[in-house]
């Protein structure tokens, strides 16, 4: 880790990657890129590389955990070693088991549990790369890769952070401003349904800074939400392609 | 708990929130009675015992010495654990923490961490080498509902009973002196967790509104009234409105609780 900067925003308001307070990070996103998996995704946002696959609704194992009434959701969230600076250990560390559990409570509203009792489904995410914003990044390839699934949805799920670096609420906040930084606001929302499924904070907020991070990042979901439809699209227009 | 007990249970919960009730007589907006007891672990560095109505929370504090992280070396370490003991629910079982435990040790965890409650600067013995490890082990001995509001008030009472152990240092080596001083805090933050009941937003839900419940918000709020951290959970959503209101809410419980706890 290098030494602070003295100021994360210059003063004209840019912020050290050249963005504006409420630009988001490139986004690249794929759908369909894994061939084994009923459905998949793959997200660059910025430097973060994540892949995620979902399968299912299938057979629930182990049995124990079979509900007679709805779909089960089991999420892994999961960071390569070599995602890092320094080498993470393989073996899931306490961040990994409560992001999985806050990833998986963020989709739930999504689906349709009780149209499938007795099935389950499960979402792997891989982060191969990380660079700030790794579970938001996460779960809007994980929606993508549900809905590449077949998986009925009331709508994608989509994620994104805002934050206070220095004295400024920003969008998309990466590494050096997660770690710098004031505060981080990861944010998941349904745009058609105007439903926020996760909210998580760290750092220190008022509540009016806190209001205008909530309408900043709901603002971003909507941006990439467009991204994501167009990535699911794609995929079907290069099969029709082929077919022709 | 069967489905259908519960879908029993939450058509006789809506019924009475329609009202303005809750099942065991509350208004929306109340918690229930909170009993503080601390220093009750004689070996502990510090400890507390909170009732939250019927829930019960043990934590104790131990002070240790250990190495600091690489990038803050001038700072002690804090270290947050939670236990859900086989003996305080019928679904709690034996074995390594789940997801719930390591949840709930999180969320207490980031409400001391981001208010800054310890001053950790003050926990350095040896820059880079030497620093007190504050470790932090919250014990659910009986789950009737809201245990991270429960653990994260029992946690705050805990690092106020904790005594730090007086030392100096001679030739480099750390001497261990008679007597003690008050763990040094800079912060006393409040947890307030909202639940969302088919859009009734209610404060400290008890188990039977837990298991019906779509999806809880948690506020730690820290003295100047700050929001230090947020922590959503459950299956259901919350709309930004809804969100702001149990913000509010928060806030004004918190008010309500400082007063009452004296913090």
């Amino acid at each position: 880790m290098n030494e602070k900067p003295e100021k994360l925003i210059d003063k004209k308001g840019i912020r050290l990657d050249g963005r504006k307070a409420d630009e988001l990070r490139p986004l690249k996103l794929q759908v369909g890129v894994l061939s084994n998996a009923d459905g998949s995704a793959y997200i660059e946002h910025g430097k973060n590389k994540i892949l995620a696959a979902a399968f299912g609704p299938r057979e629930m194992h182990p049995k124990h955990l079979v509900q007679a009434d709805r779909m089960v959701l089991r999420c892994r969230y999961h960071m390569a070693p070599f995602s890092v600076q320094e080498r993470k250990s393989p073996a899931p560390s306490r961040r990994e088991v409560e992001l999985s559990k806050v990833i998986k409570e963020c989709l739930e509203p999504a689906l349709f549990l009780e149209l499938y009792p007795r099935t389950g489904v499960d979402v792997f995410i891989e982060v191969l790369q990380a660079d700030g914003g790794t579970r938001c990044a996460s779960i809007t390839a994980a929606a993508l890769a549900i809905a590449d699934a077949g998986v009925p949805m009331r709508d994608l799920v989509v994620a994104c952070a805002a934050g206070k670096v220095d004295d400024t609420v920003v969008l998309d906040l990466y590494d050096a401003e997660d770690k710098l930084g004031v505060a981080d606001v990861p944010v998941a929302y349904m745009p058609n349904l105007n439903a926020i499924t996760l909210l998580q904070m760290d750092g220190i907020l008022t509540s009016a800074e806190l209001e205008k991070a909530i309408t900043m990042a709901t603002d971003g979901c909507k941006k990439i939400y467009e991204m994501q439809k167009e990535a699911l699209k794609t995929k079907y227009m290069v099969v029709k392609e082929v077919e022709e | 708990m069967s489905s259908l007990i519960t879908k029993v249970r939450l058509k006789q919960i809506e019924q009475l929130l329609e009202k303005g009730k809750r099942l065991d007589e509350r208004g929306l907006l109340d918690t229930r009675e909170i009993k503080i007891e601390q220093g009750l672990i004689e070996k502990a560095e510090g400890s507390a015992r909170v009732l939250l109505g019927k829930t019960e929370v043990l934590v104790g504090v131990k002070v240790e010495t250990g190495e600091p992280f690489t990038d803050t070396p001038n700072e002690g370490v804090q270290t947050v654990n939670a236990e859900l003991v086989p003996l305080a629910s019928p679904n709690f079982e034996p074995g390594p923490p789940d997801e719930n435990s390591i949840e709930l040790a999180r969320v207490v965890d980031r409400g001391i961490r981001e208010s800054k409650a310890i001053d950790t600067e003050k926990l350095c013995i040896q820059p880079g080498k030497q620093v007190f490890v504050v470790f932090i082990d919250v014990y659910v001995l009986n789950h009737d509902g809201n245990l991270i509001d429960a653990s994260a008030m029992a946690a705050m009472a805990a690092l106020m009973n904790t005594k730090m152990p007086n030392y100096e240092i001679k030739d480099g080596e750390l001497k261990i002196k008679q007597g003690y001083t008050p763990l040094p805090l800079r912060s006393h933050p409040i947890t307030v967790t909202v639940g969302k009941i088919n859009n009734f937003l209610i404060v400290d839900p008890w188990l039977e509104e837990e298991q019906v419940m779509d999806s809880r918000i948690t506020f730690a709020i820290n003295d100047a009234g700050n929001i230090c951290a947020i922590q959503k959970g459950g299956s259901g959503y919350f709309t930004p409105q809804q969100i702001l209101e149990a913000m509010k809410i928060a806030q004004e419980k918190v008010v309500e609780l400082r007063k009452k706890l004296n913090w």
